[in-house]
């Protein structure tokens, strides 16, 4: 079964040297960029970006146009802040892309900061991606060199300058309002919302922050217009999505499809299924903090990976980081890593958040040490069930949902730890 | 001027015009990174001078550190060989990867090596997930990833940095 990947973002893998500039804007690169400038006004650029359809790639799945249609006028400057920090488990997309593809991430960056009239604009990477940010750096130096960012763009009024700013190793400021207090030179604790970064975010004012991927969307949707872009995909998911394919398959790794793509597709058609023909015995689809979604039969791998199907399952798509769990792998030790993750990753300001994944980490080691009970799996559960709508931002929901959904779906799984 | 400054003036000035001048602040990760850079780790008087160049407390400069993992107030290793055995890197080996390292390099995690050149850590998601085993090598004021590592890979690169230092210290 051969399936065909779309390449919107990846373009590096059709197109050789596209991180070279030149290479870049012999494909029409920076083009999509100076129409806008000279020839449409923000408002027009917004426009096309709604009528696309597109919805943001970090995981929220919120609609772009509509999220910059937050930024008042009344309020400036305006800043356009991109989100790299990509750390949740099983995510690895927005590195590669900034890795073989930086022109078209910077120029969709480019092009958002116009929409909402921000004059500078940063990008926040994890500190890990140290190499990545110095590699940013060069190819903006390149693109002032280029008379593409600085003052007075194409002979215009719009001014525009980038800047990349690292974190230094924590899962929390991926959330867009810790990310704005990290780079404010705060620790990475979330803001009380509202007011929303759209009113009040980087240096109290308004902010516009976006995922690589979102960004990475927007040069080729200005070029060949909102319809090219919605014809893509389905009705509610328009476009093509960075699949990052991780766990039991034997090839993992980033793949384009098309939304509404197959778990089939991506999971046999080019991950090439588990090792040693083991089935699939369960999937999550957005990373460590997903909902652990069951596979009961064959059948079930022909559902589309699309935000309203996945939806529907109560299994979000997020950021589409597919992790494959075969038969093999016992949801108890599953859960185990992921109450390890998230109990490091608590910020600690919310009690619910902090306490509550103190605890589940100390009850899923009992449990898994055989020196728990029955009665400590609900316990686990009911510690899990708590920290649910109490917390500023969501990480604590993120603990709590694979911990109730994998005893919910395979209970057996941490039975057989438990003493009888 | 102090001494980060007088060591790193250029530095600190490209530094410090990534923000706008009134959000000097912003720059306390990027001059802690440049802190530790020698050392591998930050000293409580360069913490002191970060706190005067951004006009901020030396608390508020140790609540940075203390928060962000990649800061170290403490002495490791010259280089931290750190691990990711989180769920995705788990399900490809890393936890059997980490222990049999662990074993070859005679320390547990978290210990550094007698000749205080290596520190082992098994740390959070890399976003590498796909190219498990992995791990990165912070420190020389770097961070490197390797991928799709066996243990013997990481054994040559010890050995071959072990040579390395040896070398500048005839040197």
């Amino acid at each position: 079964m051969t399936v065909k990947q779309t390449f919107v973002l990846l373009r590096h893998r059709e197109i050789e040297n596209i991180d070279q500039l030149d290479v870049y804007r012999q494909h029409g690169g920076f083009e999509s960029f100076k129409k806008a400038v000279t020839g449409m006004t923000p408002a027009d650029v917004i426009t096309v970006v709604s009528d696309s359809g597109l919805r943001g790639r970090g995981g929220a799945g919120f609609p772009t146009g509509r999220k910059w249609q937050f930024i008042p006028n009344d309020i400036w400057p305006h800043y356009v802040v991109a989100n790299a920090d990509e750390s949740e488990p099983g995510t690895f997309k927005d590195r590669e892309i900034m890795e073989k593809n930086p022109f078209q991430y910077l120029e969709g960056l480019m092009i958002a900061s116009y929409a909402v009239g921000a004059n500078l604009s940063y990008t926040y990477l994890r500190g890990e991606f140290w190499p990545v940010a110095a590699h940013l750096d060069r190819c903006t130096a390149e693109l002032e060199q280029a008379g593409l960012l600085g003052d007075n763009l194409f002979g215009t009024e719009y001014s525009l300058r980038l800047r990349t700013h690292l974190g230094a190793g924590a899962y929390i400021c991926g959330e867009e309002t810790a990310l704005l207090e990290s780079l404010e030179g705060y620790p990475g604790q979330p803001r009380l919302k509202p007011p929303f970064p759209a009113v009040v975010g980087l240096f109290e004012k308004p902010t516009v922050i976006n995922n690589i991927e979102t960004l990475t969307s927007l040069p080729l949707i200005l070029e060949k217009g909102c319809h090219w872009y919605r014809s893509l995909g389905t009705k509610d998911s328009s476009g093509t999505k960075v699949f990052s394919l991780s766990g039991c398959v034997q090839k993992p790794g980033n793949y384009e499809l098309l939304l509404g793509a197959s778990f089939r597709d991506l999971i046999y058609g080019l991950g090439g299924g588990p090792p040693e023909g083991r089935k699939v015995k369960a999937v999550m689809t957005a990373g460590a903090s997903s909902v652990v979604l069951p596979v009961p039969d064959d059948a079930f791998l022909d559902t589309p990976m699309a935000y309203e199907t996945l939806g529907d399952l109560g299994a979000p798509l997020g950021s589409a980081s597919v992790i494959v769990l075969d038969e093999n792998v016992n949801l108890a030790w599953l859960v185990q890593k992921t109450c390890d993750f998230f109990k490091h990753e608590s910020c600690g300001k919310c009690t619910p958040c902090r306490e509550g994944c103190f605890w589940m980490k100390a009850l899923i080691d009992r449990i898994m040490a055989g020196e728990g009970q029955s009665s400590d799996i609900d316990l686990l559960r009911s510690v899990a069930l708590q920290i649910r709508n109490k917390t500023l931002c969501p990480l604590g929901e993120f603990a709590s949902v694979p911990v109730v959904s994998a005893i919910d779906q395979f209970r057996a799984d941490f039975e057989t730890m438990v003493r009888s | 001027m102090n001494e980060l400054q007088k060591k790193y003036s250029n530095e600190i000035e490209t530094i410090l015009a990534k923000y706008p001048p009134e959000r000097r602040r912003s720059a306390v990760m990027p001059l802690l990174y440049l802190a530790q850079a020698n050392d591998g780790s930050v000293t409580r008087q360069a913490a002191g001078e970060i706190a005067d160049i951004l006009e901020m407390g030396v608390t508020e400069v140790a609540s940075i550190i203390g928060f962000y993992t990649l800061f170290h107030l403490e002495e490791g290793g010259r280089y931290r060989i750190q691990v990711c055995n989180d769920l995705p890197c788990a399900l490809r080996g890393a936890d059997e990867f980490l222990e049999e390292l662990s074993q070859r390099l005679g320390i547990a995690v978290g210990e550094t090596t007698a000749d205080g050149l290596f520190t082992l850590e098994a740390v959070k998601c890399l976003a590498a997930c796909d190219r498990a085993p992995m791990f990165q090598l912070q420190g020389g004021g770097d961070i490197k990833y390797y991928e799709d590592q066996s243990v013997d890979m990481v054994m040559a690169l010890v050995e071959d940095l072990r040579q390395k230092t040896s070398k500048e210290g005839a040197a």
